[in-house]
């Protein structure tokens, strides 16, 4: 039996059904078309998935499709205005915070989420808000630089 | 390759400098489609059967009621596949895709669904009956090789001993390699120091797990969509393995989530074509965390013998090493590279490495970063500290004191040329870090590595388009910005800006062979054929210039991406753009382009030091990277951002695998910790910024010096780590992960002596 779920994604008002044991992650991928979100384990531990749900971040895999009903969800794809890259999306790229970039959606959600509450993090303060986000191939360095590079952008703007 | 590919000096304009990579935006918006990112029209959903012991005899598998199971439209097991068909060099390919009478690991694959949707599919592996006759196992590496382990293949007689033994063993192969008399130079020793090191068993740990959607037509042709290191690759053991010709499979590679050497296997992908051919129509296969680590291919786990003689003033007079690397219940290669890897930082006058293929019931390993470079580094590294503290020596002076060189004879057999590790030692000492105060609670350690690099099969297209713009086209993934690098390169060869090339992967249709993106040689070898292709494309565009002008093509020099007349003409004519040369193109003969084939010789040897300062808490046994520097040889950085990337991440992955990373088996030989919660690898809140030095010593083979940069990175820091967490609580330690359970164990046995 599947269940019609009415959320608003991306500041679009979305239609979808699935079934009531069905991820959001999977629902979001295969029933809304939102393959930015990404699945690297399905069980809450690496935040490829990472999404914010009615403004608070959460692990996709982790929620069920239906409980999405009503809520309000941001992934990767609505963080651009336009063709105006988001300061996070910019300062990924300037400092080249992506290898392969399979984590790069979970990690620019985390990020976001952070610089949202806190404008002005420390490298500590970074590294702790994104340390449920892994990443295999850049040793953190350069997202940590990035992260930072983007509040400051953001702070002046 | 016949053509010229010696190094020249010359002054760089756009190779070493750092643009943003094109495919970028595509990542950081989520536009980039990734292996479980494509869908087919009527796709199905496939999933794979696995068996949950380690060491099994099938005896019958009933695949009755899940054929019934409405929505189920194919069941796969290894009688789908007709051993007629399959290409005998690929049978233990096939054997660890499907297992055939015996199931050799917990994970190990014994049948597959394709159904309308995943729940079906999940519900019909329910329904399959698997008769199992469950036989000894041994998963670890030191067991197996007694007399009296369970024996995993009847017939594996240990290849390269003289003579070949009668009794079948877990020892698969022996390979020895080394010069010089160790006996001779142990007698020299005043001092000599045994021991054995173990390391766990560390997986890549790429975070998208491995994906593919196979269509296979009726006609007999198929079409694969797959997150691969090597899709030509894929392309002919899939085609092998199924009874098809390669020609009739074209495979096109998705971006690709991280493979480290992982995604340069076959895993799922001939089921996957196995159900859809079955079921006729697309399948889908994407595999769980837990699959990918359970049944993808980690490293070896490894137990190794190293012996070491050296004299009162510090002259290492004999070193002998023996490596034994778990390859899974398959015959693998992996002790032979630690072997040929040990000691080839060092020039020793008497050496020998002896190593041992060893089989146990665990997933097939798989390459893994300069895979078994590591391992044997921990272990020899680890000894160089010992050694240099007991003659008094630095350690960094006592590596300095036998450093190899140019003209060294390496321990695995080649005379270098001109190499780097003096260099990185050098930039070692010297760096600020090595001259850093140790805050009271720190320690220090550091380590050298070592990589082959390889070359290979390459082949490409450079089109020059109608707007004066060019493309690059490959057939070597690009698994971690190779594209960047390939359009600086293009941009440097033709003399145009960066953003006036693209750099494109071809699938396997469009292009000739490449080989797969391993061995470091995405970078080297793409980009030899990529110079190649270009200067024909130079040729081209001189003779388009010539027919122009009505002159000689000899009497033109390409320059700054314009054609100039030289001789008689020069200064009569003005320059002609690749635009002018491209919008005249109709008229002077059609479009223009280069186009290469190579086999890619000469890949330089690479080598590294890296530098490490620990905390260790001696309470929790806890440790804590407190900063890490890495100094590795280039040859020639193309794009030095991304150099520094790949020194990063391998530097984080040796961390992880030097602290934590291990594949824990229980008792009934099932592995323990399937997921990132129980196998954990380093997050953001471990570890320090990671200090890079990028030294460039030009490698001769390679027009600009490229040198591959991607694996040596993960080789020195098991030992980096261990040097410094041995100094941080006064007990050497012989045994990764240094996990807190190790360390107070060894605190708690140093106490109790
Ligand atoms: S996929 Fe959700 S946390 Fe890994
Ligand atoms: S860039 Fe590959 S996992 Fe982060």
């Amino acid at each position: 039996m599947s269940v019609m779920v009415r959320s608003k994604i991306n500041g679009d008002d979305i239609e979808f059904v699935c079934q009531p044991d069905e991820t959001l992650l999977d629902a979001l991928r295969d029933r809304a078309g939102l393959t930015g979100v990404k699945e690297g384990c399905g069980t809450g531990d690496c935040g490829a998935c990472s999404i914010m749900l009615d403004g608070a971040l959460v692990c996709s895999c982790l929620v069920l499709g239906a409980e999405a009903e009503g809520r309000s969800i941001e992934t990767v794809e609505g963080m651009a205005n336009g063709d105006q890259l988001h300061p996070l999306q910019q300062q990924f790229l300037q400092h080249a915070a992506l290898q392969c970039g399979i984590c790069t959606p979970g990690f620019l959600i985390a990020a976001k989420a952070l610089l949202d509450k806190n404008p002005d993090p420390s490298e500590e303060q970074v590294r702790y808000a994104l340390a449920g986000n892994l990443c295999r191939c850049t040793g953190y360095d350069k997202i940590v630089r990035a992260v930072l590079a983007a509040a400051k952008q953001m702070r002046k703007a | 390759m016949g053509k010229d590919t010696a190094f020249k000096e010359r002054e760089f304009s756009a190779v070493g400098t750092r643009p943003l990579r094109p495919d970028g935006i595509d990542k950081v918006t989520g536009r980039a489609r990734y292996g479980a990112d494509f869908n087919m029209p009527g796709q199905l959903h496939g999933c794979i059967l696995r068996s949950p012991h380690a060491h099994a005899s099938i005896k019958n598998i009933d695949t009755s009621k899940a054929e019934k199971l409405k929505g189920v439209k194919a069941v796969v097991t290894r009688k789908d596949f007709k051993a007629k068909d399959v290409d005998p060099s690929l049978l233990t390919v096939l054997d660890n895709c499907m297992a055939g009478k015996t199931a050799f690991y917990d994970g190990h694959a014994v049948a597959a669904v394709a159904a309308i949707d995943a729940r079906t599919a999940k519900k019909a592996l329910q329904l399959i009956k698997v008769e199992y006759k469950v036989l000894k196992h041994v998963t670890d590496v030191d067991e197996a090789v007694k007399p009296k382990a369970p024996l995993i293949n009847k017939k594996c007689f240990t290849k390269g001993v003289d003579p070949v033994p009668a009794k079948a063993s877990n020892i698969a192969a022996v390979s020895e390699f080394g010069h010089g008399d160790v006996e001779q130079g142990f007698s020299e020793a005043d001092i000599i120091i045994e021991r054995n090191y173990k390391t766990g068993q560390a997986h890549q740990g790429y975070i998208e797990p491995h994906a593919c959607v196979a269509s296979y037509s009726p006609d007999g042709s198929a079409d694969m969509w797959v997150c691969t290191q090597g899709h030509f690759d894929f392309r002919a053991q899939c085609a092998g393995i199924l009874g098809m010709d390669a020609s009739k499979l074209r495979v096109t590679s998705s971006e690709i989530g991280g493979g480290f050497g992982g995604k340069t296997h076959l895993w799922i992908e001939p089921v996957t074509l196995a159900l859809s051919r079955k079921a006729n129509r697309p399948v889908k296969l994407v595999m769980t965390r837990d699959e990918v680590f359970r049944a993808s291919g980690p490293a070896s786990a490894t137990s190794i013998d190293i012996k070491m003689g050296v004299t009162k003033d510090g002259t290492i007079t004999a070193a002998h090493a023996e490596l034994r690397y778990a390859s899974g219940a398959y015959e693998g290669g992996w002790a032979k590279l630690g072997a040929m890897t040990a000691f080839a930082c060092y020039d020793l006058k008497n050496v020998k490495t002896i190593g041992y293929e060893v089989l146990v019931n665990r997933p097939k390993t798989a390459a893994y970063r300069a895979p078994s470079a590591p391992m044997a580094a921990f272990a020899v590294e680890s000894m160089m500290d010992e050694l240099a503290e007991q003659v008094g020596i630095k350690p960094i002076d006592f590596r300095l004191k036998h450093v190899a060189k140019e003209g060294t004879r390496s321990s695995y057999g080649p005379v270098y040329g001109p190499i780097g590790i003096g260099p990185t030692l050098e930039a070692a000492k010297n760096h600020p870090h090595m001259k850093a105060k140790l805050k009271a609670n720190q320690s220090r350690g550091m380590a050298c590595g070592f990589w082959f690099n390889f070359g290979g099969q390459s082949c490409s297209d450079l089109n020059i388009e109608p707007d004066g713009s060019a493309t690059i086209t490959v057939g070597t993934i690009d698994v971690g910005g190779a594209r960047a690098s390939l359009a600086l390169v293009v941009a440097e060869e033709l003399g145009i800006p960066y953003q006036q090339v693209k750099a494109v992967i071809a699938d396997t249709g469009s292009l000739g062979h490449n080989d797969m993106t391993h061995g470091s040689r995405g970078t080297f070898a793409s980009s030899l054929s990529a110079i190649d292709s270009c200067r024909q494309a130079i040729q081209e565009l001189c003779k388009r210039a010539a027919i122009l002008w009505d002159i000689d093509p000899e009497d033109i020099a390409w320059e700054k991406g314009e054609a100039h007349a030289i001789g008689k003409s020069k200064g009569n004519l003005p320059p002609l753009s690749l635009v002018n040369l491209a919008q005249s193109a109709e008229k002077t003969g059609g479009p223009i382009s280069g186009h290469s084939q190579i086999v890619a010789d000469g890949a330089g040897v690479s080598f590294a030091t890296h530098i490490c300062d620990v905390e260790v808490d001696q309470e929790t046994g806890q440790t804590k990277i407190a900063r890490y520097t890495v100094i590795q040889d280039a040859g020639k950085a193309v794009h030095p951002t991304y150099v520094e990337g790949q020194f990063q991440g391998g530097a984080a992955q040796g961390i992880g695998w030097a602290l934590n990373e291990e594949y824990i088996y229980g008792e009934d030989g099932r592995l323990q910790n399937p997921g990132f919660l129980d196998y954990r690898i380093p997050v953001c809140s471990d570890l320090p910024m990671i200090d890079t030095q990028i030294l460039e010593i030009p490698n001769p083979n390679h027009p600009y010096g490229v040198r591959g940069v991607g694996e040596t990175s993960i080789v020195p820091p098991l030992a980096a780590v261990g040097n410094a967490v041995s100094a941080a609580i006064g007990v050497r330690m012989t045994q990764v992960p240094m996990s807190p359970p190790r360390i107070l164990a060894a605190l708690d046995a140093a106490e109790s002596q």
